[in-house]
């Protein structure tokens, strides 16, 4: 794999796509909750993970991110290992998980964690709250911001590390429609920038506006992958199409 | 009753014309706690965070075993530390017996426990909470540990006067390994179980007060920090 040097001075791999998933499971108390899923992954604006409740969608996310290790199968970006690709990666979690300091301050450490030198640390801060649109937030303690503006520091600290891959685990789940709306707006401005996203969601509107490919997880197994316009107008499996219609399923 | 009363009276006016006796002894069980606690802090903060987020074999039984310390029989403590020190012991070299520093090392002993098991619990429960975030963000284990500590550290500031709270109260280690010694390890609670039974009520009142006045202090600050933290970090 070749390389370059990015503006912090670290050496960085120039992709880290394709995520190629190979035979992946994960048991818990015995019960397979990922079931040998093997599926290859290339980089698109926005691939999201649809599935009802249980079906394994966060799960997928943080065994892909090496949050957790897989039970069993193997899981590359672009060959390198879990680890080894997290650098290149940043995720948000359904509970914005903030320090206990200020908004701008919870955005420097992770730049700090990561190495960029102080000068650079500085504007990559103010560029990353001007995205999120919390400047006039900046010095306020980040846990006392509102749910939605929480969620948007979280992005905002994602998006400054300039990961290759934005890993979203249901960022909007908890938050009302305007603050969705917000945070799908910050979302978009941030594909903008080149960062590709796997999202996790099981709101479909959201996933018809952002996404433009889907994987659908039906308890532990991928059932389908493909474009999201596919997806949505002819889904080939029934527990696709059940959960496109709102109806529930059952094993 | 009248002979409470004059105690009392008395008391009072030793306090309010600052009596040389009565501050001396003050600051020494200032120093002596407030040197105890600085020392415990610096063990028991780092000890209860490594016990919260490192996993190692038989942590179970550390965490069982700090609680347990927690409440270490005084006496007790005094009696092995005394032992310890008197000259024919394995410490009896350095001479430390009836001083202030054999004081401190009983407190000591008797705290660090406490603020350890405090901190555990407080880095523990944060630690559930912070553990994914900062392993997606490469925090690295010691990094890790000081981002808990930096963020505990007003429920640690309460972990810390806890401790504070049990050193400057405690009488029966200090009894035993300081020997109560008039101008040299007289201490608060000493000199008011020394001057309880003979009798004499005004400084052991006096000393009393002013022991009472510095817990309440202590818990009002500890109650005021957690309000204040709550509002202003969430």
């Amino acid at each position: 794999m070749s390389s370059e040097h990015r503006a912090d001075g670290v050496r960085a791999a120039d992709t880290i796509w394709p995520l190629v998933l190979h035979e992946v499971c994960f048991t818990a108390g015995g019960k397979p909750l990922i079931d040998h899923v093997s599926w290859t992954c290339e980089a698109s604006p926005c691939t999201m993970v649809l599935g009802a409740n249980g079906a394994g969608k966060s799960l997928l996310l943080r065994l892909c991110h090496g949050l957790i290790p897989a039970s069993g199968g193997s899981i590359r970006w672009n060959g390198l290992s879990v680890e080894a690709a997290r650098r290149y990666q940043a995720m948000v979690f359904q509970r914005p998980v903030l320090l206990r300091r200020s908004a701008r301050a919870n955005i420097s450490y992770a730049l700090r964690v990561r190495g960029v030198p102080r000068r650079q640390r500085r504007l990559a801060v103010t560029t990353a709250l001007e995205q999120a649109g919390l400047v006039d937030l900046a010095t306020s303690p980040a846990r006392v911001l509102s749910g939605g503006e929480q969620q948007r520091l979280a992005l905002a600290r994602a998006w400054a590390l300039q990961p290759q891959v934005l890993l979203l685990d249901e960022p909007t789940a908890s938050l009302d429609p305007a603050a969705t709306q917000a945070v799908e707006r910050l979302l978009e401005s941030i594909q903008q920038t080149g960062a590709r996203m796997i999202m996790t969601t099981h709101d479909l509107g959201q996933a018809r506006r952002l996404a433009d490919h889907v994987l659908f997880l039906h308890q532990g197994r991928l059932l389908e992958y493909g474009s999201a316009a596919e997806f949505f107008s002819a889904p080939r499996s029934k527990e696709a199409a059940a959960f496109l219609e709102g109806r529930l399923l059952w094993s | 009753m009248d002979e409470f009363r004059a105690a009392l009276v008395a008391a009072l006016g030793l306090i309010a014309n600052g009596d040389q006796d009565l501050m001396a002894i003050v600051s020494r069980s200032l120093l002596v706690s407030l040197s105890a606690v600085g020392l415990a802090t610096l063990v028991g903060l780092p000890l209860g965070a490594l016990v919260a987020v490192w996993r190692f074999p038989g942590r179970a039984f550390v965490r069982a075993l700090l609680n347990a310390l927690m409440g270490l029989p005084p006496v007790v403590v005094g009696l092995v530390l005394y032992l310890l020190l008197s000259r024919s012991g394995p410490l009896g070299g350095f001479g430390l017996l009836y001083t202030p520093t054999a004081m401190i090392l009983a407190q000591w002993v008797l705290i660090t426990p406490i603020i350890a098991a405090l901190t555990r619990q407080t880095v523990a429960d944060l630690y559930v909470e912070y553990a994914e975030q900062l392993h997606s963000l490469g925090v690295g284990p010691w990094h890790t540990l000081w981002t808990l500590l930096w963020d505990g550290r007003f429920s640690l500031l309460t972990a810390v006067l806890a401790g504070f709270g049990r050193a400057s109260a405690e009488v029966g280690a200090v009894l035993i390994v300081g020997g109560n010694i008039n101008h040299v390890t007289r201490v608060m609670t000493t000199t008011i179980a020394l001057e309880t039974s003979k009798g004499d009520l005004p400084l052991a009142l006096g000393l009393g007060m002013i022991l009472l006045l510095l817990t309440l202090l202590l818990n009002i600050t500890a109650m005021a920090i957690q309000d204040v933290t709550k509002r202003l970090y969430g």
